[in-house]
């Protein structure tokens, strides 16, 4: 029973840190810190005299009954949440009092990014790009938490965090070059659609293969601790992702290995066709964080502020701490997977309905910002109207610009051109001028 | 996986060898041989190992960069990590076991002289240790990352050919790992089995983005190492593990670096070009000798050093000359990298060729245990190889 009682324990203080994670105090340190201090780095000075166990794997009581642990998903770590459906502010002691510009940003940001899906999301339904994925019903999860972190803090992510981007400043004919691949498209029109980078911004590239950017994140977190800069990574990933085994080797080397990072997952309760119930059986992605030794919370991922929160305090104790946390944000993706799928044929339209007219991130907001009086129906028709002309007039230019020069091809390939890469680029234009007539060279800058 | 590393490596860091368990090089094989009496019964003869099949021998000493040392071939690797840390405030080592010194010995004493945040252990996951080597170099640190042995490189196999090959390219050259380098020990050790001989470089060399260097003594490990960490690419770099100890030259203590991309020609022959890399080049060597000896035909001899990008000029020059060649890996030959040297000089020296090109490798079956004798590209097929050649 000591197991039983020490686990349960374990996960009470767990819960009680989940719960007071937001509360933004500090003279909370040293209770964390005491959690973390006894629970991961529990490994006991050998001592034979003890009438204890002396295994150096794991700090811990003999008990005398067999008891298996139990997994408590039934029953599974709370939703933190800041705002209620109707943007009212639940709890005064976890309000951010924001102010009303950040809060004006928050919005625009969000609805500026869902006026772009929509915009590429049709273009691709015409063929104008070949491929696209919308963030719908993500938007709060990616603007609470890039308001909450350092510009200078570095990003990995997966695909679904373009609002990151957007938070961030990344230019909208930015966005639309790299879907275009036309050659403005600082990625040089080498990557499908959606796969965003920015040096300038600090948003590594983003590549398809999914989960890999997690021990990256961890590495570089690991080099960002040294350099002692006062920076943070951040490291976003879906829940089917958090199933790789990268993911697990991220998690546990970010854990063993101290480092000022942040994973953060977007539960939305599908990977592809795939529901959470056949991706996991425990109690989601966040019950998984104690088990490498990881402070972990779940957030509302609707809700921008319990978003914001979570990422602000978890930012600031990982920098302080030099220690990993695991923010899970539960949210539903109300789009379908990517351009490529109908996600009719494994969800039901009223599922989807719920979620888009009943509680989405950015009506949540505007809620909270109307019983302000910080907006009102003429604002959102007047920025409806201003965005919507934004993004179609950054499209008409990407759709316009010339496709990068096809020596571009071979380039970046290694720092330097090699001498057998340059025999093939060589051959390559032979070719093409012999064969002109039969290659797009018009639509490619000369 | 490399639970099967820590049962197999046990006795190789031992300084004296006691008895024929678990030591990998030559002189252990020495020191074994010289305890059995000559009068061992028919039980210690099934015991007793092959002999070494080839024999180490030194380059001369290099004294263009000051000052020389007696080293083996993991201490001329600790000396090029030695002169990185120095160097490279921002390099850190890291992989299984590094920190006390690594089980093949190639640490030791880093972590004291630099420090636990530069020298460390991380939990046994390949992918996460490849993957952690990209971040860190990401974000602008050297990192220099430690497989056990190249035969658990495969975890991280996505990592290195889907990641950390590709960064520079699909970011448009925003984003580059070029400070990973990936250190593993590689090749066959005499009962290594399947899993401590393996000698993966094919499946890489179809990789573009990435380098894949393996040298032969310790003079070219030091400066062909060093080449590796300062290049602006991310480097998959072999270090033969039956040379880590048979090896011994004297290398240069101070930093220096010896091209990637280069193959070296050992010696000039006239008759036939013989290509090889990493322990090979000390079957080739013998094999030339013998060649002569025998045969009377001359040999020349090249060292390929990296796989990729490979040195296409040096050997075709080379075949163009002598109209013949012979190439030689441990590596199975369906797939092998001698596959992409054979095709291409076939393309760039048709008219030059007097006999097909030979390839003498390892068989197309996994690397067996008792049968090791009979499975590596020895000086004795290599040799039967190139009189066939000759009288073609």
């Amino acid at each position: 029973m000591a197991v039983v009682r020490s686990m349960n324990k374990m996960y009470g203080v767990c819960f009680h840190v989940v719960r007071q994670t937001a509360g933004l105090k500090a003279s909370r340190l040293l209770q964390h810190r005491a959690f973390r201090v006894s629970v991961v780095q529990g490994q006991q000075p050998f001592d034979s005299t003890l009438e204890k166990p002396q295994f150096p794997g794991a700090s811990a009581e003999f008990v005398d009954t067999l008891d298996f642990i139990q997994p408590n998903v039934i029953s599974g770590i709370p939703v933190y949440r800041v705002m209620d459906r109707q943007g009212n502010i639940i709890n005064p002691t976890q309000d951010p009092q924001l102010s009303k510009e950040t809060v004006l940003n928050f919005y625009q940001k969000m609805t500026l990014l869902n006026t772009m899906d929509r915009i590429l999301y049709e273009s691709q339904r015409q063929g104008r790009i070949s491929f696209y994925m919308t963030n719908y019903g993500e938007e709060g999860t990616h603007i609470g938490s890039a308001a909450a972190l350092d510009p200078r803090d570095l990003v990995f992510g997966q695909y679904r965090e373009a609002g990151v981007l957007m938070y961030r400043g990344f230019p909208l004919d930015l966005f639309m070059a790299q879907c275009y691949a036309n050659a403005d498209d600082l990625g040089k029109g080498r990557q499908m659609p959606v796969h965003y980078g920015s040096k300038d911004l600090n948003f590594v590239t983003i590549s398809s293969p999914l989960a890999t950017q997690i021990p990256q994140a961890a590495g570089a977190a690991y080099a960002v601790k040294r350099e002692n800069m006062n920076r943070a990574v951040i490291c976003y990933f879906g829940e089917g992702a958090a199933s790789e085994g990268d993911a697990h080797a991220g998690f546990n080397f970010s854990a063993t290995l101290e480092c000022p990072l942040i994973f953060f997952c977007r539960n939305n309760g599908y990977a592809i066709s795939t529901p959470t119930n056949e991706q996991y059986r425990g109690d989601g992605i966040a019950a998984r964080g104690p088990g490498y030794g990881m402070l972990s919370i779940r957030v509302d991922g609707n809700d921008v502020f319990a978003v914001y929160n979570a990422t602000k305090e978890a930012r600031r104790r990982a920098v302080a701490e030099n220690q990993p946390f695991l923010i899970e944000a539960m949210t539903y993706r109300i789009g379908h997977h990517s351009t490529s799928d109908d996600s009719s044929a494994y969800r039901s339209v009223d599922e989807v309905n719920y979620w888009d007219k009943q509680d989405h991130p950015i009506s949540r907001l505007r809620h909270y910002m109307t019983a302000r009086g910080w907006w009102s129906e003429d604002d959102e028709r007047s920025w409806r109207k201003q965005s919507r002309k934004t993004v179609m007039e950054a499209f008409e230019r990407a759709e316009k610009r010339l496709k990068p020069n096809p020596e571009l091809m071979f380039t970046d390939v290694y720092q330097e051109m090699t001498p057998g890469l340059n025999k093939q680029r060589e051959s390559m234009w032979r070719h093409v001028k012999q064969y002109k007539e039969h290659y797009p060279l018009d639509l490619y800058v000369k | 996986m490399a639970a099967a590393a820590r049962f197999f490596i046990r006795g190789a860091p031992l300084k004296v060898p006691v008895s024929g368990v678990g030591c990998g090089a030559q002189s252990c094989f020495e020191a074994t041989l010289l305890k059995l009496s000559p009068s061992s019964n028919s039980r210690t003869k099934t015991q007793r190992r092959h002999a070494s099949h080839f024999t180490f021998q030194p380059d001369p000493e290099p004294t263009q960069y000051g000052p020389t040392q007696k080293m083996n071939l993991f201490q001329s690797v600790t000396s090029a990590l030695d002169n990185t840390l120095a160097s490279d405030p921002t390099a850190v080592i890291f992989g299984e076991d590094v920190a006390f010194g690594g089980v093949f010995r190639c640490t030791v004493g880093l972590r004291d002289k630099y420090g636990k945040d530069r020298v460390f252990n991380t939990p046994l996951c390949e992918q996460g240790i490849v993957g952690f080597g990209i971040g860190a170099a990401v974000a602008g640190a050297t990192a220099i990352a430690e497989i056990q042995f190249a035969d658990y490189i495969y975890p991280a196999f996505d990592q290195i050919v889907n990641e950390a090959a590709k960064y520079r390219y699909r970011s448009g050259n925003l984003f580059d790992c070029g400070n990973l380098t990936i250190r593993a020990p590689w090749g066959c050790v005499g009962h290594g089995s399947l899993y401590h001989s393996q000698s993966p470089e094919a499946f890489f060399a179809h990789c573009p983005g990435i380098k894949v260097v393996i040298p032969r003594s310790p003079v070219q490990a030091k400066g062909l190492l060093l080449a590796c960490i300062a290049d602006q690419n991310p480097c998959i770099f072999f270090e033969p593990k039956i040379l880590y100890r048979a090896a011994v030259e004297q290398v240069p203590v101070e930093p220096y670096t010896i091209p990637l991309s280069q193959a070296e020609i050992l010696q000039e022959g006239s008759d036939v070009t013989l290509v090889a890399w990493g322990t090979q080049i000390h079957v080739m060597r013998e094999v030339a000798k013998m060649a002569q000896e025998k045969l009377g035909v001359s040999c020349e001899l090249i060292d390929l050093q990296t796989i990729l990008p490979w040195d296409t000029e040096t050997v075709c020059k080379s075949v163009a000359k002598t109209g013949r060649l012979l190439i030689s890996h441990e590596a199975p030959i369906t797939g092998g990298f001698a596959a992409e040297i054979s095709s291409t000089v076939q393309e760039e020296c048709f008219l030059n060729l007097e006999a097909p090109i030979s390839r003498v490798c390892g068989y197309d079956t996994p690397f067996p245990h008792i049968f090791e004798p009979f499975y590596i590209p020895d000086k004795w097929k290599c040799f039967e190889a190139i009189k066939k050649m000759i009288n073609y």
